[in-house]
């Protein structure tokens, strides 16, 4: 069984219908990468996940039906959702943003958890003390997945984690998502434009168009896949 | 095979309600005025026609069927909604919150009374230079306002209008020795033959009113308006595209002003009394200026007008109901604020052009559009701190 | 010299006052992002409440300090349904204006349902403070004298600060309440309830201003329904000063106020009737330097 499946999930924002029977699988321990040009519903699909919006049919987490909780029950649940737009909050010091991944957390790991990530992303340790708002874009995505993993989080869902960085730091951050995943067993579900570097990391595929699911398969093979690329993917 | 069409992106919301006059008229060329008659569906169209004419012909026959206490409470209401379209080009369309035009009100007020008073003008020569005095105090205001933002700068409005009463009253002695100046009635007595004292003075009212909201209207739609709102909504990315930044605001606070002190000029007619003897007059009738703005609808043209007249009426009533038990009226009223804040956030002009859209979608067939009547549903659709929006995906 | 030395007590006395009130507006500034233009007349509906429980004469009788505490309580359960039910629908619809026509709406409401419930003649607060004057030292002859009071006061006021301090800065609650501030879905994201810590905000501000207005009506010689109007005027000056960010920073913004106030009131005849200008003034010139008030953080705002 698969750790998240949506099935025939309908939704969007009040009269807008964006979502249009959407059929989607997670493996536990695996990246599932969906694609698709702006509009076609990306965003909403994770919106929809998290319960941010109102939507029909089934989202089933770990065998349980999560359709109509809220974000707060969900993200209590194991899932941790880094919008796009990071979600930073901008007046509290990195550290505090770190701790507030960890706010819901009771056992007594906390501690070694920052040394872990800030050994993973030495920036954020080097400005642990500064308002987090001042950070670069790029530090502030590095932020965002260091204080969703605090939570020790069962499904990672990314918005868009590359949007608005410079190339560098976009194959940086994707090498360290697929390390997390290759070495720490994470599941992450990433949507993202930047088709290349995700379908590198990534197990299982989904390409959206006008809010369906136009083509799925196998990462690597729609990595490959030439007319799939041309139509879709745009390289 | 084809990109598949743009999804239905989040709209920028702006943080003081839509604007609906821009977002249905397309957009203009630069330097170009959009259309006086944008192309509106319809239902609106006939609706606007009907309520003008309507309006017109009670507006101008009004008076005459009215007693003179009815017509003075009617020209309250008028020179109330001259003040909330003041504010309203401040804080509706600039985003710059103030609560204290009642200072600007009551420096209108006041010139007006000082001229009348101790030099004998006439009242209407009075009006002028009241506004360009308030106009004057507003930019005064408006330069040091430069550097204060949102909740600080309301804070510092709010000590002007605490602070003006206690200014009047150190300096302008009135007969009675306090800050209190009651020019006589027959300085207000009616130019023209036929109309009687107070028909004059609310037809002096509903004219100057009309000319000051064509005057807003106008220059809402033109460049100054969309540079207005650009530094309401995005005030970074306003200066990238050359809005004059100082210029703006400054402009702006000094025409607002001005008008809150024609106001307030007028109000010594209507009520033949400049008065600040009491230390928080001023902070109300700045409130009743932001009610006003807000229940009629902010950033729209009518939206102070209905919300002037609303107010007025809403008081008039609340003093009614209770009788015997007087104390419990601004309860009363607090409470109708509260309620119909909760029923039209966007007020009563908001909320009348999002039932007119939505009849004419529905006369034009489903394929209609999503348009600005769910504007407001679409949540941001990115989670960010600042406020600036992406595009959806 | 004696009687500046007196002035400014005089002075420090009001202001903490003010300063007591701007906390409470601070809090909730921090907690919920609003102004609530209703603090004072919140303050004024638990301070009567106060006077209810502890009144021998028309009231409960209980000793003055667990009527405040109870009042405390009871504010605090208040502000959290004032916020659940009158302040969250309003917000929702992402328009501040709205939220402040709503506080304004309060403000004329409790005021007013106060004084038909509890009458508008005048009411003695006890003080919970013993009485008596403290000496402070003698210079030369006259020793500069404070009353018990006024060292309460200060007292409180300074605890309570520490404990807010600890609270937000130090406490995962705090922590909670702080990232609702600032970023309230993205909070949700990371599983806190951000409608509870909304309430908790409210209720904690209202407790606050019950127990500031508390005090305030007990070192007067009575009080009524006016009690909290001008004060409410001094305790936004005292908040705009401290910069909006600032527990502290409300505390002593507070505390300039009420010192300059006082020594205005005294030294200045040519501002006689007028002393409020120079608070206000003072305001004006302070934010035009340090636009974010005198402790306030920069906040850098990237688009």
């Amino acid at each position: 069984m698969s750790l998240l499946e949506l099935a025939n999930v309908q939704g969007g924002y009040g009269p807008v219908r964006v979502l249009h029977d959407i059929d989607l699988a997670v493996e536990e321990g695996h990246v599932a990468v969906v694609l698709g040009a702006n509009g076609a519903g990306k965003t909403t699909t994770l919106r929809a996940i998290s319960g941010l919006i109102h939507a029909q049919g089934d989202i089933v987490f770990d065998g349980r039906q999560i359709l109509g909780r809220s974000p707060e029950a969900v993200a209590r649940l194991g899932i941790a959702h880094v919008p796009q737009g990071r979600g930073t909050f901008t007046e509290l010091t990195v550290e505090e943003n770190l701790r507030l991944g960890a706010v819901n957390r009771t056992d007594r790991d906390v501690r070694s958890d920052f040394d872990r990530w800030y050994s993973v992303f030495p920036r954020l340790a080097d400005r642990r003390n500064q308002e987090a708002g001042s950070m670069s874009g790029g530090e502030q995505q590095m932020l965002a997945l260091a204080r969703a993993m605090m939570a020790r989080p069962r499904l990672l869902l990314l918005d868009e984690p590359s949007l608005g960085l410079a190339p560098l730091v976009t194959r940086e951050l994707f090498a360290q998502l697929g390390d997390l995943n290759r070495n720490h067993g994470l599941t992450v579900l990433v949507v993202e434009q930047n088709a290349n570097l995700a379908l590198d990391i990534g197990h299982w595929g989904y390409v959206l168009e006008a809010g369906r699911i136009a083509v799925q398969g196998d990462a690597h093979q729609l990595h490959d896949d030439e007319a799939v690329r041309k139509a879709y993917l745009g390289f | 095979m084809s990109m598949p069409s743009d999804g239905t992106g989040a709209s920028v919301e702006p943080a003081l309600g839509t604007l609906p006059e821009t977002a249905a008229v397309p957009a203009a060329a630069p330097g170009e005025r959009p259309p006086i008659w944008p192309p509106l569906p319809r239902p609106v169209l006939i609706a606007r026609i009907v309520i003008g004419v309507a309006l017109s012909v009670v507006a101008l026959y009004a008076p005459f069927y009215f007693t003179p206490e009815n017509n003075r409470i009617i020209s309250q209401a008028l020179y109330l909604s001259i003040a909330a379209m003041g504010l309203n080009l401040l804080t509706g369309f600039t985003g710059q919150v103030s609560i204290g035009h009642g200072a600007f009100f009551g420096v209108g007020a006041f010139t007006t009374a000082i001229l009348m008073v101790d030099h004998g003008w006439t009242f209407e020569a009075t009006i002028p230079v009241a506004a360009v005095l308030s106009g004057l105090v507003g930019m005064l205001v408006g330069f040091p306002a430069l550097r204060v933002r949102g909740l600080q700068l309301a804070l510092v409005t709010l000590a002007l209008a605490v602070l003006f009463p206690r200014l009047a009253s150190k300096y302008v002695e009135g007969a009675g020795g306090v800050a209190l100046l009651r020019p006589r009635r027959s300085e207000f007595a009616s130019l023209i033959d036929g109309l009687d004292d107070d028909q004059w003075a609310y037809f002096v009212c509903l004219i100057i009113a009309v000319v000051l909201f064509v005057l807003a209207w106008n220059l809402v739609r033109g460049r100054m308006g969309r540079a207005m709102v650009a530094v309401r909504d995005q005030e970074i990315a306003a200066t990238t595209v050359g809005v004059n930044l100082a210029g703006t605001k400054v402009g702006t606070f000094a025409l607002s002003a001005a008008y809150a002190g024609v106001a307030g000029s007028l109000s010594v007619m209507i009520d033949r009394i400049a008065d600040a003897t009491s230390p928080i007059l001023y902070l109300q009738r700045s409130i009743e200026f932001l009610v006003a703005m807000v229940i009629g609808g902010a950033a729209t043209i009518l939206g102070p007008a209905v919300g002037a007249f609303l107010l007025v009426w809403l008081r008039r009533n609340t003093e009614d109901l209770i009788e015997g038990k007087e104390i419990l009226a601004p309860a009363i009223f607090g409470a109708a604020l509260i309620a119909i804040v909760y029923v039209l956030p966007e007020g009563v002009v908001g909320g009348v052009r999002r039932l007119l859209a939505r009849l004419g979608r529905r006369s034009s067939g489903s394929a209609a559009r999503p348009g600005p009547a769910s504007a407001s549903d679409v949540p941001d659709d990115s989670i960010n701190p600042g406020g600036s929006h992406d595009e959806g995906t | 010299m004696q009687l500046f030395i007196e002035q400014v007590i005089n002075g420090i006395g009001n202001g903490l006052v003010y300063g007591s009130v701007a906390l409470a507006l601070v809090i909730i500034f921090r907690t919920t992002g609003i102004l609530n233009f209703a603090q004072g007349e919140m303050a004024l509906f638990s301070t009567y409440i106060t006077w209810k429980l502890a009144s021998e004469s028309d009231g409960f009788g209980l000793p003055i300090v667990a009527a405040i505490g109870l009042s405390m309580a009871i504010a605090f359960v208040a502000g959290a349904m004032i916020e659940r039910v009158l302040i969250r629908p309003v917000e929702q619809a992402r328009s501040p204006l709205n939220v402040v026509i709503v506080t304004l709406g309060l403000f004329l409401g409790l005021n007013s349902v106060a004084q038909l419930i509890f009458g508008t003649d005048p009411q003695l607060m006890p003080s919970p403070f013993p009485e008596g004057n403290v000496e402070l030292f003698s210079s030369g002859g006259d020793a500069v004298v404070v009353s018990k009071d006024t060292i309460g006061l200060i007292a409180v006021l300074v605890a309570e600060c520490i404990l807010l301090w600890l609270l937000l800065q130090r406490t995962n609650l705090g922590l909670k309440l702080r990232a609702v501030a600032s970023n309230p879905d993205s909070a949700r994201l990371h599983g806190i309830r951000a409608g509870t810590m909304l309430m908790l905000g409210w209720g904690m501000a209202a407790a606050i201003g019950a127990l500031a207005g508390s005090l305030v009506a007990s070192q007067r010689t009575g009080f009524d329904g006016s009690l909290m109007q001008i004060i409410i005027v001094y305790a936004f000056a005292a908040a705009a000063l401290g910069g909006f960010d600032s527990l502290i920073g409300a505390v002593v913004a507070g505390l300039i106020v009420g010192i300059a106030d006082a020594l205005t009131v005294q030294y200045v005849d040519a501002l006689e009737g007028i002393e409020v200008v120079v608070p206000l003034g003072l305001i004006l010139v302070v934010l035009v330097i340090l636009p974010n008030g005198l402790f306030g953080r920069r906040t850098v705002e990237r688009v």
